[in-house]
Formats: C-alpha cells, structure tokens, sequence
C-alpha cells in the first residue's frame, strides 16, 4: 500500500486541478447569458406598485441580493467564498428558497439511483459479454443483435417505453415521483415500500441501457483477449478453460474499467434526462425545472453537483484501477 | 480500397447497417416528393388524433344519401355497431344491476366483445324502472333509465332522415337505410395520418420524415467540427510532442473527465434562446465532444512516428505538413472515417437530450427529432396513451444510431482482422 501513495497522490492532485477548471467554467458559461435575469424576478416583486423610487429600491435590493451590479472577478471570488461556505445563493424561480436547500433535497435521489443501476448495468453487462464472446454459436447470434440495439435506444427513450408498458399498460408501477403523493418522507415502512414501487421502473430502464453497451464492449475485447498468443499457449500446455477463462475475464476487465470512467459522464447525462420522463424528484428533474425558470444560480449548481459526482466516480474508477491492473501493481513497488 | 470494400460486402454487419441507413436516407429523400405539405403545417384542430383515415362526415352523408354513390350491403350492422358505441364504463353498470337487482349470478355475464348481444338480451329481459332498486341513488337510477332507453334505440334500428332547414322549420331532404354502405374511395374531402397528429395537430409521420433529416443534418455538421478539430489536435500532439502534446492532452483529459452533457448545457444556456438555431446548435455539439477523436488519433500517430518510411521522409527534408499529409494521415484514416461515424450518432443522441431539458433548437420553423420528443413530453403523450406521437420518434432515433454503429462494427471487423468471426 505504501508504494500506492505516489500514485495516489498524482490522480488526487489531477481531479482537484479538474474540479477547479470545472468551477471556473461553471461560473462563467452561465453569466454571459444575454438579458438581465433579475430584471424578471423583480418585475414580479414589483407588479403592481405605482412609485417609482419603490419600483427602483426594489430592483436595487435584488441586484445586490444576486450580486450581479458587481464586475463579474469580484462576483466569481465572492461566490467562490460562498461556495466554500455551501452557500450557493438564492434560486430566482423558487425564490427566496436557498440553491444549497434544493440541490440537497435532489442528490440523494439521484445518487441512490444512478449509482446502484450504473453498477449493476456494468456488472450484468461484463457477464454477459464475457459469455457471449465464450460461447459465440448461437448465443452470440441471438444477444449480440439484441444488445446492439439495446444500447443504441436512447435512456429516454427506453424509460418512455417501460413507463407505457409497465406503468400506464400493465399499472405494474406507478407512472411518476419519487414516493406516493400522499405521503411525508420519513422512515415509516408505508413511504419506504412507496419509494421501492416508484424506483423499480427507473433503475430497470438506467440499468437495461447500460447492459447493453456493456456487453457489446466486453464482448468484442474477450474475443481479442481469446484469440491472444497466451490463451493459445495455455491450450497447449493443457490448461483447463476454466482457468484460461478467468485469465481473459481478468485482461478483458481491464479496459472495461478504463472505458467506465471514459463514459460515466455520458451515461449520467443519459440518465437524467430519463428521470424527467419519470419525474423522478433528482438532479434531472431539478436541472429542467431551471432551465424552464431562466434560474442561473439553480442551473449553475446543477451542472456543478453533476460534475463533482462525475468526477468523484472517475477518480474511484481510477483508483480501483490501481489496486487491480498488475502492471500499476507492479510499477509501485519498485 | 477495392480489397476494403469487398471485404464490407461480405461484412453481414456492414450490410445490415448500411442498408438500414439507406432505407432512411431514402426515406428522407423520397417522401417530401410525394408529400409536398409544410411539415409543420397544423392540420388538426385538437391534440393527439389517433392514426387512421379521416373523412368528411359531411361527404359521407350526402354519399350514402345519394343512390348512385350508396351501396347496400347484406351485412349485420347492429353487432359491431353496439360494440364501438357501448362503452366499457355502461356495460361494467349494466352487470352491476342485472348482479345486484335481476338476480344474475355474479360472473354469470362479462363485459367482453362476444357477450354483448346476450348482455343485451339478458338486459331487456331483467331490467325494470319500477325496480324500487335499493340503494341507489336517484341520479344513478336515472342513469339507468337513460340507459335502457339509448339501448332501444340502438337496437331497433330503422332509417336515419336527413333534415335541411326549410321556410317554416325543418324539411326531410332523404333517408339513409340502416344498411347503407359508402365507398371510402368515392368521398372527396378525406386525409389519411398513417401515424396520427401531435400536440399541434400536424401530420407526425410527415414531421418525423422532416425532423430525422434535420437530426441528421445536426448529427453530420457536429460530427464534421468535432472530427476536425479532434484529428487537427490528435495529429498535432502526437507528431511534435513535448511542451505541445503534454498542453493538449492536459485540455484533452481535462475535457474527457468534465462530462461533455454539463458543457454542452451550459454553452447552450449561454448562447441564449435567440441564437440557438439548427446549425447553432449543431456546432455546440461538435464544440464539447472531440476529446475523443483527439486521444484515439494521437496515439496512432505516436505509434507511426518512428516508422520507417515517415524518417525516410524526415531525411528528404520533406516539410511537416506534408508528412502528415502523406505519410501519417492514410494510416489514421480508418480510425478517423470510424469515430466520425461515432460522432453523427452521438450527436444526434445529444440534440434529442438537449432538446428534452429545454435547450435544443429554439424555432418554431424546423423540427427535430429531440423536439418532436419534447413537445410530446410536454404535453404528456406518454401518459395519455398517445404513442404515435412519440414511440416512432424513439424508433427512428435507435434506428439511426444502430445503424450507425452496426456499420462501425463491421469497419472495424475489416480494419482489425483479431476481431473477425
């Protein structure tokens, strides 16, 4: 573990340095917006009143509530500062609601749903990849078409499709939310039991996408990995396949967890998209209902949770990544 | 290349890609001949009408009312007929009196096709307004009176007359016979939706046909800026190296990690509702994902750098551009033709995920694919069971990016012979 601390040390270092750059853009992207969104707030505010000076105080008291009468360095330092303090401002469409309260009320949701499913879809996906490349007749024939087009259907599109099938056809599920509308969250076994009925439909559809991109992936690299001068060698040698098997699931894994951290960025973004279609009560949710609101602050911090989940998941990949690649392993310890 | 393209046609995969693409491509190239309609013209007055041929009631009437235009067919109408009109809802109320009030065992009748005529009969032969019916309230008993009555119309069925306002009130104009048919070819005004209207009430399959090819056109455009400017740093970085290969790899992996949706959100967000048009949009795409073309292409040309022939020509004194030109790039094409046909489908996929959260095209002149999907979730297609409106727009999508890939499977099968079966 000792020789690890170099390695580790370097990939920390390098996804603090990422973080930083994507909280510069984050700042930044949004604020060149066109159009003074507070304008609209305070129109709101000030609907209906007669007074001038009133009309202008109040304009006045929002700009310098949002901060945005300020040069926009000073405003980036300010809601750096802020930031550190988990203060994200204040949400213009659901004002005066704080961005920190309502960033907090989503991630858990999509936390506990898109981890477990991404995981799982991976996992199942390896597998059977892993068999189909093993197998090849007939199996293949039929799964490797199958999969192909499994993974090239859209997240949105295959929760649309599950939602009419199992939900609104079938009413095996419920058809949106995140727990039934008659309930309070608490711990009480009635809302646990509601949350697992309105999580069913979701996981399965994240999970279905991600099997089949992972499985059209593992299986192309076991059948590289089968056809390599090593498993010849083992054949010849009188190795049971079994063991041989084991061998090329351990070096077709490899670029698999490579190819996981390459795209868990893309299939989080998939992946929100299809909690709007159930309006799943996380980030996705909360991402559309900002963009429909004009809501910078609320957008900001969006992306910014995501990317800071993304990469919190590419830097475990990666340090997993470490511990199980032997040549890591082995350039550790010299 | 000869070689290369026979070896495509014997790819099933290559095959099977390709001519699906084609099939689609076509499509888009023949429909707008036959139908030359605005995609976007709102034919419907009303949201979500059902796939099917629509004719002009008026039309139909006069028709059957003439003798020359009407035909009389030996067929039974009446079945059919109380099939479509009696609904699910009356016929559950009909069992539940005949259970509660006419002495029928519970699960004696049902609610299916095949038993109305002997729910009916049952039903005339049991039901009786003088019933002093327990427990019902009055409305519901008036309900069941209106019932029976709408219910003896329909069985006795005679002649429909026609009526055209007169001088002093109405005047029959003619008569239509119970079994009087017209043919569907002989009405003038009618319009055929093979996949119904959307929420705007305009023709989808006439929209989807305009809105795959706008996709494709986004799909080609950010594929073309993301494969330039992917293989422009791939080749860049991996020829001369040093300070400049370790700056663009940097920016590269940077922008691999830092997902492309949250750029791609936030760019889009930035450029405002006013500018985002078609192409806008497009190259906003292209912008936010080439990180991948730039590290595939950059490692081939690292591993050529050293080769033989590409020092020979360092030796002549040939310039870099040149070599590049001539001695790197053929050996990248394959891997660069492939993740251009990565990115056409990525691409298309990421303007369908804008589009959803609200930040796709803004206009109201062209459809897309990701449109047609969000104003089908917008006006909840999805929960009111009309699927035409937005399960052919999924079709299409998973169709094109199957495709797709199925046809970089197969290019890849013919460049890297390990992977053959």
């Amino acid at each position: 573990m000792k020789g690890y601390k170099k390695y580790y040390s370097r990939k920390i270092l390098w996804y603090l340095l990422t973080l930083i750059i994507a909280v510069i853009l984050n700042f930044t992207l949004p604020r060149l917006m066109p159009g003074n969104p507070v304008a609209n707030i305070a129109a709101q505010t000030a609907q209906g009143m007669t007074d001038a000076t009133a009309i202008q105080k109040v304009y006045a008291q929002y700009a310098e509530a949002f901060g945005v009468d300020k040069p926009l360095y000073q405003q980036f330092f300010i809601w750096l500062k802020n930031l550190l303090h988990g203060d994200l401002g204040v949400s213009f469409s659901q004002y005066p609601r704080p961005v920190s309260e309502i960033i907090a009320s989503g991630v858990w949701w999509t936390v506990c749903l898109q981890l477990p499913a991404i995981i799982v879809g991976w996992f199942l996906g390896n597998l059977l990849g892993a068999v189909a490349a093993y197998i090849r007749k007939g199996f293949d024939k039929v799964i490797l078409p199958a999969f192909l087009f499994a993974s090239n259907i859209p997240a949105f599109g295959m929760a649309t499709i599950l939602l009419t099938v199992f939900a609104i056809q079938l009413k095996w599920a419920p058809t949106s939310g995140g727990y039934g509308f008659d309930l309070i969250p608490n711990f009480s076994a009635a809302f646990i039991l509601s949350v697992l009925d309105h999580y069913k439909l979701p996981f399965l559809s994240i999970v279905l996408v991600t099997i089949g991109g992972q499985a059209v992936g593992m299986r192309s690299m076991a059948i590289y990995e089968l056809n390599a001068d090593y498993v010849k060698y083992s054949r010849f040698l009188g190795i049971k396949d079994k063991k041989i098997v084991g061998y090329v699931f351990r070096n077709a894994m490899l670029p698999q967890i490579t190819g996981l951290a390459m795209s868990i960025g893309t299939m989080v973004g998939g992946a929100l998209v299809a909690e709007i279609i159930f309006s799943y009560p996380g980030i996705g949710s909360t991402l559309l209902s900002a963009i429909t609101g004009r809501d910078y602050p609320l957008i900001s911090a969006c992306t910014l949770i995501i990317t800071i989940m993304v990469l919190l998941a590419n830097l475990f990949v990666e340090m997993i990544y470490g511990l199980i690649d032997p040549r890591i392993k082995a350039a550790q310890m010299e | 290349m000869k070689n290369t393209i026979k070896q495509l046609r014997h790819s099933s995969q290559f095959m099977v890609g390709f001519v699906i693409l084609v099939a689609i491509l076509l499509l888009i190239i023949i429909y707008p001949i036959f139908v030359t309609a605005d995609p976007l013209e709102m034919v419907g007055r009303g949201t979500f009408f059902k796939p099917g041929t629509y004719v002009s009631v008026v039309d139909a009437v006069t028709d059957g009312a003439s003798t020359q235009k009407s035909y009389t067919l030996n067929l039974d109408t009446s079945a059919s007929r109380l099939n479509a009109r009696l609904s699910m809802e009356d016929r559950e109320a009909m069992v539940d009196w005949l259970v509660r009030f006419g002495g029928v065992a519970e699960g004696g009748i049902s609610t299916s096709d095949d038993d109305v005529p002997a729910l009916l009969e049952l039903w005339s032969e049991k039901y009786d307004s003088t019933n002093p019916q327990k427990g019902l309230i009055a409305a519901k008993k008036k309900y069941y009176v209106r019932l029976d009555k709408s219910l003896k119309e329909l069985n006795n069925s005679t002649d429909m007359i026609l009526a055209a306002q007169g001088e002093d009130g109405l005047e029959q104009t003619g008569t239509i016979a119970d079994d009087s048919y017209v043919n569907v070819k002989d009405i003038a005004n009618q319009r055929t939706f093979i996949l119904g209207t959307d929420n705007f009430g305009r023709d989808v399959l006439t929209e989807l046909v305009a809105a795959t090819k706008t996709s494709i056109i986004i799909g080609l455009i950010a594929g073309v800026v993301a494969t330039a400017i992917g293989l422009f740093l791939g080749l860049f970085a991996g020829f001369i190296g040093g300070v400049v290969d370790d700056f663009i790899m940097f920016v590269t992996n940077l922008f691999t990690v830092i997902p492309s949706f949250v750029i791609l959100i936030l760019i889009s967000y930035s450029v405002g509702a006013s500018a985002r048009g078609v192409t806008m949009v497009a190259v906003i795409i292209g912008l936010t994902s080439w990180p991948w073309t730039t590290r595939s292409v950059r490692s081939q040309v690292i591993s050529l750098r050293n080769r033989d022939h590409v020092n020979m020509s360092k030796l002549s004194g040939h310039s870099v551009i040149r070599i590049i030109l001539v001695d790197i790039l053929p050996y990248v094409a394959s891997y660069v033709v492939m993740a251009f046909i990565l990115q056409i489908s990525s691409g298309i996929l990421a303007e369908a995920q804008l589009s959803m959260l609200g930040l796709g095209p803004a206009t109201t002149t062209t459809a897309t694919l990701g449109l047609m999907m969000n104003w089908a979730m917008t006006y909840t297609a999805h929960l009111n069971g009309s699927w035409w409106a937005y399960f052919p727009v999924i079709l299409t999508i998973a169709l094109i990016s199957f495709s797709l890939n199925l046809m970089n499977t197969g290019l890849d099968q013919v460049f890297n012979p390990t992977l053959r079966d």
